[in-house]
This record gives C-alpha cells, structure tokens and sequence, in this order.
C-alpha cells in the first residue's frame, strides 16, 4: 500500500496520473491476480450456462427467487460477466503499462555498456584481492569474452555483465500473454460454433437452417460459413462387454468442400475432427434414432422415418417424443427407447448394454392438441400433454405394430445419430503462437542468471568481486573457476 | 503372459512397495525419533544458548542415527522402484500409458512425489523429509488401493490421444514438485512458530534452516513453473482436438487457471515485490492447496468433461 498521504492538486491530469502509477505499482498487479484466481472459483462451483444450460434450468426451477438474485450477478455467466472482465481487463491494462515501458528501457540497456565498477569492490559478494603478476586484466578479459560477457573497459578496470536473456525472456512471456489474448479476443469476435444431429445415411450442408444450435462471433455473418456439404455413410460404435465402457467412435462421411468439388471419403474420430481451412467438424456424442411409420385409421402414412431420441445414461436409454401433427385428431407418443432392453423393479424399463442387442419402443399414446400452433418453442423429446387424451401403453419389438383406434404405428428399424459439432475459430492459432512464446521466455526468464563480475588492478592488487542479481546461486562458482584462471595463467 | 496376469502383477507390485514404503516410514521415524536423545552428559544442553546453533549440530551425536537415515533412503529408492514397475505393469495390461482413471492417477502421482523428493535428494540434503513423504506415499497408495481400485481396462475414446501422455504426464510431475514444495513450505512454518517459542526442538535441530528451506521450496516451484504452463497449454491443444474448443471454463480448467494464476502471483510476490519468509510460505500452500482442490474435488464431486469411467 502506498504511504503517498499528500496528494498534488488534483487536476484531472494529476488525477489521471496518479491512478495510472497506481494501476501499473507491482504491488496492485499482484493483487489483481490473486483477485483473478478467487473471481474464476465461483464459475466453477455454479453451474454455468455455456456449459450446462440445464443445470441452471434446474436452478431456476428449485428457487426461482435465489435464481434471479444469482442471475443479476451473473453468477451463470461468471467468464462474461462484467465483474470478470473488469478484473483481467484492469489486469492487462496494468501488464501493458508494467511490460511497455519495460521493454524500452530494456531495449536501451540491451545496446548499452554494463555500469562502471563500483569504487569499493570489496563490499560486493565474493570479494577478493591478491598479488597479480601483471597478466591477469588480458587474460580476465579473455576469459570473459570466451564466456560472452558483456564487457566495459575503463580506469583499469573490467565490468562484465551476463544474462540479459532473463529480462528478455520475462518481456517476451508477458507480451505472449497479450498475444493470447488477442487470440482468443479474434476467436470470439470472428468465430462461429453450431451443432446439428445428423442421422447415419442422411446429408449435413453448411447452412444456418441445418443447426440445431448456432452461435456467431459478433462480427462473423452467415455468409463466412464455408459452403460444405456431409453425408454420414456410417457410424460404428464399440463398447466393452464387461464395463459397457465406450472403446472407439468411428464416423464415415463423404465430404465436398464446396459445390462443384470433387467428394471425398473422411473418417471422424472424437480425436481426431475434419478439417476444413479454419472450420473443424468434431464428433461430439452419439444416440438412436427409431424410425418408425405412423398411419391414419384410413392406413394413410401420416409419419414415416427417424426420430433423433436423447440419451438418458452411459447405456443409451434414450428417450424421445414422436408428434404427427397431421393427423386428425393430432398424435403424440411419449417414448423411451432401450437398445438392450432389461427390467428391474426399481427403474422398470432400462437399457443394460448401449448396442442395440435387444432394443424395445416403449410408447404412450396420445391424442388431441399437441400445442404446435400456439408458437410457443417446444423441446422436440417432450410433449405437452395438459390438452391431449391417453390412448394407451404399448412395448414395441422390432418390426411390430401398435394398432388402436386412431390408427396405428410400426416400429420399423433404427438409424444411429451422430451429433456433429461445427468450429470456426480464426484466432487459435495467435493463441497457440503465445502460448509457445510464453513458455520460451519463462524458460529464458527462469533458468537465466543474471550477474555481474568486476575486475580491478591497482598497481598489482588485483580485486575480483561479483553480483548475482534476485540471489541466483552459482556465481561463487563461476568467480572461483575465473579465479584459478587467472592465478594458474600468472604462474 | 495375458492382460489380466499384468493387472495382478501390477497390483503385487503396488502393494509391495506399500510395504517397502511403511519400512521407510518406520526407519525415518525412528531416526527422527533417536535424534532427540542427545548425547548426555556432554554438556551439550546447558550451553546451547551460548553458542551458534550450527556449532550446537555439530556436536550432537547423530552417529548411531546415520546408518538408519541411510537404510530409510535405500527403502525409499525401492519403494520407488517397486512402484515404477507396478506403473509400468499397470500400463502393459492395459495395453496404453496407465493415466486412464484415478486409481491410476494417484498410484502415478505417488510415484511422481517420491520421485521428486529422490531427485532432489541427489542435490540438497532433504533427507529428513522422508517422513513426511512416506507418509504422503502411504496415504496417497492406501487411498488408491482401498477406494479408488478400478479393474485394468482400455481407454474411453475421449483419451485416446498422443497428447495424454503428453498432457498428463507434465501435469503429474508438476504436481509431485508443487506438492514436495507445499511441504518444504509447510515444515517452514512449523519451525518458524517453533523459533518463535525459543529455540528448536532437539529432533529438530538436524533440519536446515529456515533461509534454506525458503530458497529450496522458491527453487522448485521456479523450476516446475514452465512445466505446469506447458501442461495447461498440452490440455488446451488436446481440448481443442478433442472438444472443438481450447478453452472453455471447465472445471478443471478453470482450477488449473487458478493454480496457475496462483503460482505466478507467488513468483512475482518473491521476485519482484520481495516476499519472503513467512509470507511467501502461506502464499505457496495456498497455490498448492488448489492444486490438491482440483485433483480430489473437481475429480470426485466435479461436473464437466474431465470426468470419466467413473473415477
């Protein structure tokens, strides 16, 4: 804390200075970051919205009053929040006001000579004196440009300095922080990020319509998606008897990078996306799709083909809603979807294995208004059932059909879904730049010493001494190796 | 021999060095132990105001204690050894580097901790710390043995990537320097408090001393700092090979930030602010303590994507 009490007449000017010394002090950048570290903990504990949006859902279900509160704190949004920004904005602020002026003067000590001897040598560290021979200057002077030391000549002396990569290296980390940040800043300024469910035989193209969810950097338009197009020709999953554990994801897509192109075959893997420029596609999750054909009581096909269903645990219980609009009255089943199907008396109905070994429909049917057309946004694996009449309950092999009064409907086959994740990010590689720079200055910073040597001769006195800046060890060391140099050479 | 006589030999081979591991415990406890009984009569106590104290070591009889501290040392480096082979075991039978669950993870870690403290034992005269070690190891593989135990198996899809060994290795080894660091600091405090009370225990008066042990836990952290940075840029290029995205506020993401943030707040506290001493001490166990935060709570009751196969 400064003990600064009389401050100068506070014009804006002085004001604006004041702050700004402030801002840059060692010591306010030092609590910035400890105010970083404690400002990233709540985000982490709270559920946040780009990551669970249904946790926060929950939230707001349970106690929609605490939810409200925690809302206007953007406690949701901890990493967007103004609070946040404000901490890491003031913190580069201060960075670059700390690093520039740094630089410069870095720059400028770079070119110039070490400092003059000091005129008492021997109350620096490793002092000492002995009888020379009258060789020792040259051949010190030789020992030290050997050693590519930065040497200044004068009144009989040597002042020799070594280590200036350290400074360097601390500039360069913390300019690579800056270009990080520029990076990300480009990431999300100029990005784009969308999901789409794409069936296993069905074509994903590039458009915005396509997504399921899509969102923009604020200054990317619809016309920068890159005009590809992706047909899903297969997808195989592999799971572990024993543990049911996943053991591999493979996605066979024939891809044209844009109309007119020639299609390629590509294999996605969760490790392994395709790329196409800037654009990543990554395979992100997996589940079923029971295709299904639903008839009117006239036998008219009123429904027919896949429908995407939401896994519920690690062995793809999965559950999904089918909705015949065009029906008359409209149909609705509420349904569950269990690729290996088991019971037990506690859960009814689930999957044991996530291959479709054994797989069942279950349905419950329903009738009446399926609340499309009051153009409120509905969850396409929910009905609302408030305005519709039950039907009844069926469990569905494959190939069978349910038939009642309204009409009935068959539970044709299944088609596995891929869930495909659509990545533009312009400015990862900046980031990944600073990273790698970041991690060469620390290295440069951390692992330089930084030391001066000093050389005098009066009359045949010769005195040695040294300084190792911030107390890195090792130049006892080095003096004494100078030393017996020195000695063995003036024998 | 099959995958599962490799996951049975891998589990021998953790379980002896436990063993091993509890007979270094008892060797560096027993030397620590007999320190106390100075030699008698020799005068030693009643001028121990009067003279410096590294004069005051010198004339303590540490002769019989000596030839423990050294059979402590040996069990340690084959406990080591024992461990790196039920690691290594472990990684056979599964057919891939052996980081694929926490089970794996802490037996890794351990391995790490007592591989740092071996590593810095060649340079510096850590040997009393070898207590606290054991001890960690033990609690550390008991842990691991006793509730993390999951059966060999091959990894989830997610981890199947080049940068595991990269990303997780760094970060194990960090974290095994971060922790040797964290009790470098811890047993600073404890002396601190003691010196401020009088003058050192007699058990005590072997350890080195304060200026010493502050420089020494500096040391490390400067040394693993690049380390740990690399480890958190690896998980960054992994995620965005992985997930699409090469950062998103997951929560281990966020708590690596943190320990970051944390350690370069240490840094400049030391280097350019001039922290030492007490000060310095408190900051590192706090920059450590998220470390250890990350590892147990984020894995255990955590939500996000580095959760996986259950532990």
């Amino acid at each position: 804390m400064s003990e600064q009490t009389d401050l100068p007449e506070l014009g804006i000017v002085s004001l604006f200075r004041f702050a700004w010394r402030q801002l840059t002090s060692m010591r306010t950048a030092l609590m910035l970051l400890l105010l970083l570290a404690v400002a990233s903990v709540p985000g982490s504990l709270i559920p946040q919205r780009t990551q669970s949006p249904m946790a926060v859902q929950d939230y707001f279900t349970k106690d929609p009053g605490l939810a409200k509160l925690m809302d206007r704190f953007f406690l949701f949004d901890v990493y967007g929040s103004p609070w946040f920004s404000a901490v890491y904005i003031l913190l580069f602020i201060s960075l670059i006001g700390c690093v520039l002026p740094r630089s410069f003067e870095h720059l400028r000590a770079a070119r110039a000579f070490p400092p003059k001897t000091p005129q008492n040598l021997e109350r620096m560290e490793f002092f000492q004196s002995w009888e020379g021979t009258g060789t020792e200057m040259a051949c010190a002077k030789q020992w030290l440009e050997e050693r590519r030391f930065r040497i200044r000549e004068a009144d009989g002396s040597i002042s020799a300095e070594k280590g200036y990569l350290r400074e360097t290296g601390n500039l360069f980390f913390h300019l690579a922080l800056i270009l990080i940040l520029v990076g990300v800043s480009l990431g999300a300024l100029f990005g784009m990020r969308g999901e789409a469910i794409v069936n296993v035989g069905e074509r994903f193209t590039n458009t915005p319509t396509t997504y399921d969810s899509l969102s923009y950097g604020k200054l990317f338009g619809d016309r920068s998606l890159s005009p590809f197009m992706l047909t899903v020709d297969g997808f195989v999953a592999k799971y572990n008897p024993v543990t049911n554990a996943p053991e591999d994801y493979t996605l066979k897509a024939t891809v044209t990078a844009k109309p007119g192109a020639p299609k390629v075959r590509r294999t996605i893997k969760v490790n392994s996306p395709l790329t196409m420029g800037s654009t990543n596609v990554y395979l992100q999750a997996n589940g079923y799709s029971p295709i299904v054909t639903v008839r009117d009581k006239s036998g008219v096909i009123v429904l027919q083909g896949p429908i995407p269903f939401l896994p519920q645990d690690a062995n793809l219980t999965s559950i999904g809603a089918i909705k015949v609009p065009d029906s008359e009255p409209q149909l609705g089943f509420v349904a569950s979807f269990l690729p290996t199907a088991a019971r037990d008396k506690i859960r009814g109905g689930f999957s044991s294995f996530p291959e479709a070994l054994d797989p069942k429909l279950l349905l419950s049917a329903w009738k009446g208004d399926l609340g499309l057309d009051r153009g409120i946004p509905q969850s396409v694996y929910r009905i609302d059932t408030s305005k519709m009449e039950k039907i009844g309950l069926k469990s569905l092999n494959l190939g069978e059909t349910f038939t009642f009064a309204e009409g009935s409907i068959t539970f044709d086959g299944i088609a596995p879904w891929v869930n495909l994740q659509v990545v533009r990010d312009p400015g990862k590689l900046y980031a990944l730049l600073g990273g790698i720079l970041a991690i060469l200055g620390l290295l440069g910073s951390l692992f330089t010493r930084h030391r001066r040597i000093w050389i005098r001769q009066r009359d045949r006195l010769i005195e040695v001494a040294g300084l190792a800046k911030n107390g890195a060890p090792g130049l006892e060391n080095e003096i004494n190796i100078l030393l017996a140099a020195l000695k063995k050479d003036g024998k | 021999m099959t995958n599962s006589s490799w996951a049975y030999l891998s589990n021998y081979f953790v379980y002896s060095s436990m063993a091993v591991f509890t007979l270094a415990f008892f060797a560096h406890a027993f030397e620590t132990a007999w320190a106390v009984r100075a030699p008698q009569g020799d005068g030693t106590e009643s001028v121990a105001g009067l003279i410096p104290e590294n004069l005051l070591v010198k004339t303590l009889d540490y002769k019989r204690t000596e030839k423990v501290g050294r059979v402590a040392s040996a069990f340690m480096i084959l406990g080591f050894l024992l461990l790196l082979a039920g690691v290594v075991a472990r990684g056979v039978s599964a057919g891939r580097v052996p980081w694929g669950n926490m089970y794996e993870f802490s037996i890794t870690g351990a391995l790490a901790f007592s591989g740092a403290y071996l590593f810095t034992l060649r340079k510096y005269d850590l040997r009393w710390m070898g207590l606290l070690v054991s001890t960690f190891v033990l609690l550390t593989l008991g842990t691991a043995v006793a509730i993390l135990y999951r059966p060999s198996a091959p990894l989830v899809p997610a981890l199947k990537s080049t940068w595991l060994v990269i990303h997780v290795s760094a970060a194990i080894i960090s974290g095994g320097v971060f922790l040797l660091a964290n009790t470098i600091a811890a047993t600073y405090l404890y002396l601190d408090a003691m010196e401020q009370k009088g003058e050192r225990k007699n058990w005590a008066k072997r350890l080195p001393s304060l200026e010493v042990l502050d420089q020494l836990s500096y040391r490390l952290i400067a040394f693993v700092f690049p380390l740990w940075t690399f480890a958190v840029i690896a998980g960054a290029i992994w995620a965005e090979n992985a997930w699409g995205r090469y950062w998103g506020w997951d929560p281990k993401e966020t708590w690596a930030f943190i320990t970051w943030v944390a350690y370069a707040a240490y840094l400049h506290a030391r280097v350019t602010v001039g922290w030492r001493g007490r000060k310095a001490a408190w900051l590192c166990l706090f920059a450590g303590s998220t470390f250890l935060f990350n590892y147990v709570y984020i894995n255990i009751w955590g939500t996000g994507k580095h959760t996986y196969s259950g532990l």
